[in-house]
């Protein structure tokens, strides 16, 4: 068989350009759909989250969904959110027995009696979305930002791993991904909230102690939480602009 | 498995993801290194800018001994990264407000703008010469450190020598900005009340060149040792008065530290205080007050009142210079691990457990201390730090 010029370059054209649409094509897919969230404008939103303290059993569900909704690793040391148990004695308020076990996702042992003065209680912890994150500050390449919505995110393709962050947060929020080897944490279920849904942790709170707030919405029941309560967040002295707020946060927690 | 023995040796309370250490021995490394670059910079600095006669013989040792140490500095951090092939997203996208984004600059600064300029202009008529003499595969590599530049004339060494003097001026700040950097990384993480204070950059730069005159002085009395060249005590009772004087200034500012910490009794001071009563007892009490810094600065502080003998002199050196290594590495763990193993609930306490092989053992870290001596080997056989009448 013979080809000519004109045939030559005729069909080399052709399969440029084939190669080429398909190579762009594979990308494409190799990327992944992005997450359709139809109508959702990252100005018109600034997340923050409700914890009410008095109204936490422990039960542990907020810690056992959020594993599962975010594929998060099930060994005991890395958590996006877990629960802790209080138990603080009225001669040493400043030194409170505090317990985790496995984050509290499987609830609390029977300790505590309560008949000698002391008080026990329970306390969700997450990542506190601070306006001016400590751990964001550090990040050598920028890979953990604050999105213009009020949402601490990591970006796991640019994230060094270099464990700057899990130093610098107050709160022990971060860890490293035991697969991945970034840097994780709490995303305030990002992928749920801008498709109108609520988080994990909230959805499956059989108290209610915990709801998300968004506090560019002039309709959420946030800014009434925050009128009638009387609110704190963690460890104010760090001065991280936490937007996690706790109503009946006793002085004894850290 | 490992981690799960580590959570069942953790005291108190940590907060769930607080209970696997994130920082390794790797980080430790990375300050001990960097601070003997550091400290042998500003021994070579002695003699070129202020003129301290007397430390001549260390000069060129103490450039080539800061030079290898530097090649390997950024090693353990690399090693130690999740993804160490994105390191590089450092130069190309460095976030301004983080002190780690710095770390490639001022590196490579150091390295390029300072140490490897200044000693090609020291060694250059000895380059070139070489060059000249030497042929085939040797030849060439002189041939190619010339940088094709042959001009050896009268005029252009005292350029040479000009230029030279002003980049050690330059270099003195550079070095502290070296390492007074890296006591920022851990001093401005406000988290962290063991690591959080303003005094942490000054305290790591005293340490450092403690920790880089003793590195030469030990060097030094070895090279000439193994050379069988005579020791010059004048130089050696130099830099030992230079050791002893730096010491006070590093101990006083780590004691300063320590009362200030104790008399504040701030919230953390109850963690911290049991912290350094128990799993830091050994490594901050006995080797690094102790050991690495009273008994060094009493040995130093003894030769300067009482007159001994030349031997019992140079025995002196040996012990405190090797106390001294060891108290300022066990410094630059207590900083590292201790700023790790308690809660910032300051409830509880965990340990840190290093494993012999893999990425962040002990194996490979022996090995990364090592190889600056290997570099430096390779250094001294291509760039003779010593004066061909002094070797007699």
């Amino acid at each position: 068989m013979t080809i000519d010029r004109r045939e030559f370059l005729l069909q080399t054209g052709k399969l440029l350009i084939l190669t080429s649409s398909a190579a762009a094509a594979l990308e494409y897919v190799l990327a992944g759909t992005p997450e359709e969230a139809p109508g959702y404008t990252v100005a018109d939103h600034y997340w923050a989250m409700m914890i009410d303290i008095e109204k936490c059993i422990g039960c542990g569900n907020c810690a056992r969904a959020c594993k599962e909704e975010n594929g998060v690793s099930r060994q005991p040391y890395y958590f996006r959110t877990w629960v802790e148990r209080y138990h603080v004695r009225p001669e040493e308020p400043e030194l409170p027995d505090v317990d985790s076990p496995n984050g509290g996702i499987d609830g609390f042992p029977e300790k505590y009696r309560g008949d000698d003065g002391s008080k026990s209680f329970f306390v969700p912890k997450l990542c506190n979305h601070c306006a001016h994150s400590p751990c964001t500050q550090v990040c050598p390449v920028g890979a953990t930002f604050e999105s213009p919505d009020g949402v601490v995110l990591v970006d796991k393709k640019y994230c060094l791993g270099c464990r700057y962050c899990v130093q610098a947060c107050p709160y022990g929020c971060r860890y490293i991904d035991p697969d991945k080897k970034v840097a994780d944490k709490c995303t305030l279920c990002y992928h749920r909230i801008r498709k109108g849904l609520t988080t994990a942790c909230c959805e499956v709170c059989p108290t209610g102690a915990r709801q998300i707030g968004d506090l560019k919405d002039p309709n959420d029941p946030v800014h009434e939480f925050l009128r009638t309560h009387k609110t704190q967040v963690l460890k104010p002295h760090m001065a991280t602009g936490s937007k996690l707020y706790y109503n009946g946060l006793d002085g004894s927690v850290r | 498995m490992e981690m799960e023995s580590i959570l069942n040796s953790v005291q108190g309370y940590m907060y769930p993801n607080e209970v696997e250490l994130q920082w390794s021995v790797l980080i430790v490394l990375y300050p001990f290194i960097t601070g003997l670059v550091a400290g042998a910079f500003i021994l070579a600095s002695l003699e070129r800018v202020f003129n301290v006669e007397a430390v001549r013989p260390t000069y060129r040792l103490a450039l080539l001994t800061a030079l290898a140490f530097l090649l390997v500095a950024p090693m353990p951090l690399q090693l130690h990264l999740g993804h160490p092939a994105r390191s590089f997203e450092m130069y190309l996208t460095p976030h301004t407000s983080s002190a780690m984004a710095m770390f490639g600059f001022i590196y490579l600064w150091y390295l390029m703008g300072v140490l490897v300029l200044e000693i090609w202009l020291d060694y250059r008529k000895e380059i070139v010469l070489m060059a000249r003499e030497k042929t085939g595969y040797l030849g060439k590599i002189y041939k190619a450190m010339t940088l094709g530049v042959d001009n050896i004339s009268e005029r252009s060494l005292a350029i040479d020598d000009k230029v030279g003097r002003f980049l050690t001026i330059v270099g003195i700040p550079s070095a502290f900005l070296l390492h007074g950097y890296v006591g920022f990384i851990f001093g401005s993480i406000k988290a962290n009340p063991w690591w959080s204070t303003p005094v942490m950059p000054i305290v790591f730069l005293f340490s450092a060149i403690v920790s880089g005159i003793t590195l030469v002085m030990l060097m030094y009395m070895l090279v000439s040792w193994l050379k069988g060249h005579a020791m010059d005590m004048n130089c050696l009772d130099t830099i030992g008065r230079y050791l002893f004087y730096a010491f006070i200034i590093d101990f006083t500012l780590e004691m300063l530290d320590l009362i200030h910490r104790t008399y504040e009794a701030d919230e953390s001071f109850h963690a911290l205080n049991f912290m350094m009563q128990t799993r830091l007892y050994t490594s901050q009490i006995i080797l690094q007050i102790i050991l690495g810094t009273v008994v060094p600065i009493g040995l130093l502080a003894a030769i300067q009142i009482v007159r001994v003998s030349e031997m019992a002199r140079k025995g002196t050196y040996v012990l405190s210079g090797i106390l001294t290594l060891i108290g300022i590495f066990a410094m630059r763990w207590n900083v590292v691990i201790g700023g790790q193993l308690f809660s910032k609930s300051f409830l509880g306490y965990t340990t840190y457990k290093m494993g012999l092989a893999g990425r962040e053992g002990m194996g490979l870290s022996i090995l990364l201390l090592i190889l600056p001596f290997v570099i430096l080997w390779g250094l001294v056989k291509l760039l003779p730090p010593w004066d061909e009448e002094q070797a007699a």
